[in-house]
């Protein structure tokens, strides 16, 4: 049996269907699995997301061709049947389920399986061969519950607001940022933010999504009229001049990577708080075993000893080498992965 | 061991000095006696002795945790610490536990008193009792060294805190060879004398490198001595015995035996800073020759002789069995010269010379003769200067020399543990010899975490072979590489080893085919060696 789905040195490519998903090369047709500048990126001939995906895709890649699809709405692509299903990772993002001849495949571009308040919760997929992100897959990593950690952030910026300290956590701006509004509590203080994280937060505020008001930062803003504050900021804004407006501060990071306490020491902010819209440990072997697949393909993370470990686990498991991201240690390089 | 654990994440959760040493003092004003006593010794180097070896731990949490060894390690490589990564992988617990600090610790003394069977059960069922951050210090006891973020000068500064003492006391009251077994709260920390133990050491007195002679005002009010490179230590006379501690608090008594006549020609009540060395006709011999001596606990007699031992001494701390510290250099170098010239000239002790000099350039002279002294530069101290404890800036000041320096090309790259870990930080660099690369040294230090993630990213782009945690990689990047001496090594395959390697500089502008050769670091062998 021929694979439906083929790696490309552009992307992940469909024969059948003569398109790419989440190509990282100009090509005529994408299919896109998420808004995140590593899976959504400029030159493509036509795009194809969600009616979820598609405002911040426009928003940050300016006028595309860009047509909408809904979740679990069949599409008929050439010989290729496709649909997109909820992954769970920011609002909008799906997994791609193509099927062609009765071979069903899934390409899940980054998941979580925990929902998180905010984006369509994860949906299982069945399918004969699965596509596999594992930034975090290694057994180390098991996130904090989402109730446990609104709770911790809450404590930490009470406590904060209390000693008259501002409170500035390093976010991404789509995703990390949203979900991190959707957990606190707006009434210890005012909760400041970052443009670029504000910029998104209209686009997913027009789109119907509710967040908390929030108070964009602009260059004349007076830290001291709002106390006790909660400053949202991009990673790479954390420790510069922008960062240093606010006076007495503690910062905190919020990131998968935080589970390991060397990273979370070299970060040098006084918090991490461990927030990640990838997958733990559990939650990618689970979804992989909800799936039914037989063959698992890894793209981006810990490929190699997944790999090895889905392969001791019986699974018919490959490595492939891709241009996705996942979540990095490299703050400066991308705010949007 | 849940206050202690809330304690560390205290600490741990900040990078402010101010918020670890508030938490420190609290939890040192509210703690049981034996709990702080325990907190004190950990923070100081007195840990538990280790009862369980690494690979058995490894074993036992991967069982528990269900992963194949090859996993586990993985995860070790990323996490970079062991305990870290046992308490990570671990399923949560099934039972709790309220027992003290203290009762864990004794609980882990009392394992090595079991057999491989009951220990395993021990370890297991300890595991299973204690949440994620008492999981991971308790393992911490297990497995090597307690360092995590606190340093024996912040315990002093929390503890001054907490009791109202100074803090220069409270170093003198750490000092020593005191475990929580053998002293109590109220007699270490709160009882009114440092000297009740005969043994104990005075805080050492540490300089800071020079830079520059604008704030040193008149040359008149300052000495200037040879900076020996040797092994600091403080010689203690007392009670018809004697005790020789290294900087790092480690007693040295047995491994110098030589200087056990001391006790013949120096008074009781005397107690001496100065600098071991291996020595010979009247001249220091290199570094090299006291390395043999280092770490070995019995001296056998051929190595006496090859490498005999005397104390260069350059400060007085007691006389007379009483502290001087107090009192101005002059008058502690005063009665030291005396004390020195009283011992015969066969006796292991020389008085570290004082140089003459009118003008800063004088002294600048006498410290490019350092090299050929096996001096490693000169000290410099203002006449009228109390000895003061640990590194204080004004009074003292050390003027190294430069370190020697090769232009090398990075071959390997190895992540770092702990804050390092995720990063390449540990390198293996090769000099040219023909057509080939030789590897001759490995440095870690001396880059800007910018340029670590900046290497990092690049290895990841370019890695040619793997090697385990190690990774070959294109000989492109030239850095400089400084270090501190050099001698002859037939176990490397380069014929030579370097004293403190270190990345002085990112050479971008300089290609592999201007890196030094094995041929210029032969030449410095034999100038330096």
């Amino acid at each position: 049996m021929t694979d439906i789905l083929t790696f490309t040195d552009r992307g992940i490519y469909c024969p059948a269907g003569g398109f790419y998903i989440d190509p990282w090369r100009p090509v005529d047709r994408a299919l896109i699995t998420h808004a995140h500048s590593d899976h959504a990126r400029p030159g493509m001939g036509a795009y194809l997301a969600t009616t979820g995906t598609a405002p911040v895709m426009r928003h940050r890649l300016g006028d595309i061709r860009l047509d909408t699809i809904r979740f679990g709405e069949p599409r008929q692509i050439g010989g290729a049947r496709v649909s997109f299903h909820p992954a769970g990772h920011v609002p909008g993002s799906a997994q791609i389920r193509v099927e062609v001849a009765g071979q069903v495949w899934v390409a899940s571009g980054d998941y979580k399986t925990v929902p998180d308040g905010l984006s369509e919760p994860f949906e299982p997929i069945r399918c004969h061969a699965f596509i596999t992100e594992c930034t975090f897959g290694l057994p180390v990593f098991k996130w904090t519950p989402q109730d446990v950690l609104a709770r911790q952030i809450n404590d930490w910026w009470a406590a904060n607001a209390a000693a008259g300290r501002t409170s500035i956590l390093g976010a991404y701006a789509l995703g990390k940022a949203q979900r991190v509004l959707a957990a606190v509590d707006p009434a210890i203080g005012p909760i400041l933010t970052h443009g670029a994280i504000e910029n998104t937060n209209e686009v997913l505020r027009a789109q119907g999504i509710t967040l908390p008001d929030t108070i964009r930062v602009t260059r004349d803003t007076v830290p001291k009229d709002q106390p006790g504050a909660l400053v949202l900021a991009t990673p790479s804004a954390l420790g510069t001049t922008w960062a240093q407006r606010f006076g007495p501060a503690s910062t905190a990071f919020a990131s998968g990577w935080m589970a390991l306490r060397g990273v979370r020491r070299r970060r040098a902010a006084d918090r991490g708080f461990i927030v990640s819209d990838h997958a733990d440990w559990d939650g990618l072997n689970d979804a992989i075993r909800a799936t039914g697949a037989t063959r698992v393909f890894t793209t981006h993370g810990y490929t190699n000893s997944f790999q090895r470990w889905l392969t001791d686990q019986g699974y018919d498991a490959h490595v492939v080498s891709t241009d996705y991201q996942g979540e990095t240690l490299d703050l400066v390089a991308e705010d949007a992965a | 061991m849940k206050d202690f654990a809330t304690l560390f994440s205290r600490i741990d959760e900040t990078t402010k000095t101010s918020v670890k040493t508030a938490a420190l003092a609290e939890y040192f004003r509210t703690a049981p006696d034996t709990d702080r006593m325990w907190t004190i010794a950990l923070f100081t180097g007195r840990r538990p002795k280790r009862s369980i070896t690494a690979t058995r731990l490894r074993a036992w949490a991967a069982e528990v945790a269900a992963l194949p060894d090859w996993l586990f390690e993985e995860s070790y490589g990323v996490v970079g610490d062991l305990a870290e990564t046992i308490a990570l992988v671990l399923p949560d617990p099934q039972d709790t536990s309220d027992a003290s600090l203290t009762h864990w610790i004794t609980y882990i003394r009392d394992l090595s008193m079991l057999d491989d069977h009951a220990r395993k059960a021990g370890i297991l069922r300890a595991w299973n009792s204690l949440p994620a951050t008492e999981r991971f210090l308790f393992t911490k006891l297990l497995t090597g060294g307690f360092r995590i973020g606190v340093s024996a000068k912040l315990i002093v500064r929390a503890l001054a805190q907490a009791t109202g003492q100074p803090e220069p006391e409270l170093t003198h009251k750490l000092m020593g060879n005191w475990t929580p077994d053998t002293t109590t709260w109220d007699r270490l920390i709160v009882a009114d004398d440092p000297g009740a133990d005969l043994s104990r050491p005075y805080p050492f007195y540490l300089a800071y490198q020079l830079d520059g002679f604008d704030d040193l005002g008149d040359p008149a009010d300052w000495t200037a001595e040879r900076k020996w490179d040797g092994i600091r230590g403080q010689l203690i006379i007392r009670g018809g015995a004697h005790h020789l501690w290294s900087r790092g608090e480690e007693l040295m008594t047995d491994r110098f035996p030589e200087l056990a006549q001391l006790r013949d020609y120096l008074p009781d009540g005397t107690v001496i800073d100065g600098e071991i060395l291996a020595f010979a006709d009247e001249r220091p011999l290199p570094f090299n020759a006291l390395q043999k001596r280092i770490g070995r606990k019995s001296v056998p007699k051929k190595l006496l002789t090859e490498a005999p031992a005397i104390l260069m001494a350059y400060d007085l701390l007691e006389h007379g069995g009483a502290d001087i510290r107090d009192q101005p250099l002059a008058l502690r170098r005063a009665h030291l010269e005396t004390l020195t010239t009283q011992a015969p000239a066969t006796a292991p002790i020389r008085l570290s010379s004082v140089l003459p000099f009118a003008t800063w350039d004088d002294l600048s002279a006498a410290r490019d003769q350092s090299r050929d002294l096996n001096a490693e530069g000169l000290m410099l101290k203002r006449r009228d200067s109390p000895y003061l404890a640990g590194r204080k800036r004004g009074d003292w000041w050390k003027w190294k020399i430069d370190p020697l320096t090769v232009d090398a090309v990075m071959i390997y790259a190895q992540a770092g543990h702990g804050r390092r870990a995720n990063l390449f930080t540990d390198y293996t660099f090769a000099v040219r010899d023909g057509d080939d690369l030789v590897p001759f040294t490995k440095a870690y230090s001396g880059l800007t975490d910018a340029e670590f993630r900046e290497v990092t990213a690049w290895v990841r782009k370019n890695t040619l072979q793997k090697f385990g945690p190690v990774r070959q990689v294109p000989p492109v990047h030239v850095f400089e590489i400084a270090f501190e001496g050099i001698q002859p090594s037939p176990r490397h395959k380069s014929g030579l080893a370097l004293r403190f390697p270190r990345m002085l500089r990112w050479r971008r502008d300089k290609p592999v085919a201007e890196a030094n050769t094995l041929g210029d670091l032969r030449a410095m062998l034999d100038n330096y060696g």
